[in-house]
């Protein structure tokens, strides 16, 4: 193995060493209940607090006690998508949603569905994109949830979402955004984006797994997933599991201080690496916007090979990369989100997902344009849709 | 944990029999591209033995070691004895596949029995024991594909 390059960070990123720092006190340390009213208590509600406050300025939220920290950004989309349709249903039994929401969403509305409520899901373009038009002709009066994400994981499109939350503020609803996949990567701010929850997970930005959060503004009702005690205002019981809050709340910081430097980076490591993967290897397309995307994503389609056989031989080139390929999955099902965008089942078993991040250097970016194209080549020599193409191709 | 067994992973880094026949005495397709795994056989028979088999395959890790394992078991034998690899005995042989990948992309024997029952009919002969599956016949309840 020659290389060690790991472009899978929206899958997770690893945990900064000054957020691990920040962490460790409170697991043997700082150790109290930060329910009870003693010096224990106290010093711990101080540290969530400090966290909470930290996490509301990474999404520009002016009241810190909007944010609810979760454990992930899965039980933040149910806690929003489920959370707030039941607590609306004396208003209406109706949810939009898009048809390339993370699974969270997605799947929480179809409980919904089961519960009694309507579901209506508004398609994408080839791009990914959500028309803020397909939003607006869906609202009706009994509407009570919209949720669209801000970016999607899979092809790094970013929505218009400001637009989409107008549409729905006009008719009365109110509007959730899955962030997962942007908050720490863009500027994220709730009050310029016009939304009423947003959904955050702290290991997509440097912060520990099993941190989440989901910031809902003041005066929307949410019905808590969970019985139990008032941590977190009753909205999310269970005792808060504070190293990772901590964690989140110090990553939240320093995401917010080197953001600029970071987008900054990560665009120049992304399109290095679209330039390079598209120039290099032909028949591949780029999934998600050209333009309106992420900037530590790059995702494609490469046609006539599928992709987890790619990325196992990436793998024994020490290249660590995604795949929405059916094969790679454990339902064995095409990505829903490269369906959505209208691109065949054939094309979609190609599909290469790499997310740049702090630890990616150009040179590890030249190293997997290097490495993919004979790769390529030697699954296409094996793929008997490739013959088929050459056939096809000498027989014009 | 790797998901593959090291004979998998053997067969999937170092494919055997990769390639077409262009005289092939027969040939058997089996697999759509909405299952992921689209395998082609193709078969070269000399005194009702299996001189050569060759394959090509768009699909899995998983699918890339059948078939090449397939290719292996089945050269050198008599037809009579090729009807009888099944795609269990393929996968045990392989050491095991994942419970996921045992209906999607285990069809290497299926694609060889195709080529064989191609060459069959054109000689307008009667090979003991050959079934040809149907894709659809998998006794799963939860078909993806």
């Amino acid at each position: 193995m020659t290389g060690r390059v790991y472009l899978d960070y929206a899958a997770t990123t690893p945990v900064l060493p000054e957020v691990l720092q920040a962490m460790l006190p409170y697991f043997s340390e700082v150790y109290g209940n930060p329910l009870l009213i003693h010096e224990w208590g106290d010093r711990v509600r101080q540290a969530i607090e400090e966290a909470r406050a930290k996490t509301a300025t990474l999404i520009g939220a002016a009241r810190p006690e909007e944010i609810i920290f979760t454990s992930s950004g899965t039980e933040s989309n149910n806690m929003a998508v489920k959370g707030i349709a039941l607590g609306r249903q004396d208003k209406g039994k109706h949810i939009i949603v898009s048809d390339i929401e993370h699974f969270s969403v997605l799947h929480s509305a179809r409980t919904l569905q089961k519960a009694g409520f309507e579901v209506t899901t508004v398609p994408v373009d080839k791009n990914g994109v959500v028309s803020p038009d397909d939003v607006a002709r869906s609202l009706r009066k009994d509407t009570v949830l919209v949720s669209v994400m801000h970016a999607n994981g899979e092809v790094g499109t970013v929505q218009p979402i400001k637009e989409i939350a107008g549409k729905v503020k006009e008719a009365g609803a109110i509007f959730h955004t899955d962030a997962v996949a942007s908050v720490g990567i863009l500027p994220v701010n709730v009050a310029e984006l016009g939304v009423d929850a947003l959904s955050m997970a702290a290991n997509q930005f440097y912060g520990p797994k099993g941190a989440g959060a989901l910031w809902v503004r003041r005066g929307v009702r949410l019905l808590p997933l969970m019985d139990g005690g008032v941590q977190e205002d009753g909205r999310r019981p269970g005792t808060e599991n504070v190293p990772a809050i901590v964690g989140m709340g110090k990553a939240a910081e320093i995401a917010r201080k080197e953001m600029a430097e970071r987008a900054a980076k990560f665009t120049t490591l992304r399109d290095r690496l679209i330039q390079g993967v598209l120039s290099k290897v032909p028949y591949t397309i780029l999934t998600g916007h050209p333009t309106q995307r992420l900037p530590n994503h790059a995702s494609f389609c490469i046609e006539f090979i599928e992709g987890e056989a790619m990325l196992m031989l990436l793998s024994s080139q020490g290249v660590a990369v995604s795949s929405g390929s059916a094969c790679t999955s454990r339902a064995l099902k095409a990505s829903h989100v490269l369906i959505a965008m209208g691109l065949s089942h054939e094309i979609a078993q190609g599909s290469l997902m790499c997310t740049v991040g702090l630890g990616t250097s150009e040179a590890d970016i030249d190293y997997v344009v290097e490495t993919l194209p004979p790769i390529i080549t030697r699954l296409r020599e094996m793929s008997p849709l490739w013959a088929k193409h050459l056939k096809q191709g000498k027989g014009e | 944990m790797p998901v593959y067994s090291d004979k998998v992973m053997d067969h999937f880094m170092k494919p055997r029999n990769v390639g077409e026949i262009a005289d092939a005495d027969g040939v058997g397709e089996v697999g759509n591209p909405v299952c992921g795994d689209m395998m082609t056989f193709y078969i070269k028979v000399r005194d009702g033995k299996l001189e050569d088999v060759k394959f090509k395959t768009f699909g899995c890790g998983a699918a890339i070691a059948v078939s090449s394992m397939v290719s292996e078991m089945a050269i050198g034998k008599t037809l009579d004895e090729a009807a009888k690899i099944t795609n269990q005995s393929v996968a045990q042989e392989l050491g095991g596949l994942p419970k996921n990948k045992m209906h999607c992309s285990n069809l290497g024997a299926s694609a060889l029995h195709k080529a064989i029952k191609d060459y069959a009919d054109k000689k307008g002969i009667k090979i003991e024991g050959l079934q040809v599956e149907e894709e659809e016949e998998h006794e799963d309840g939860e078909k993806t594909c």
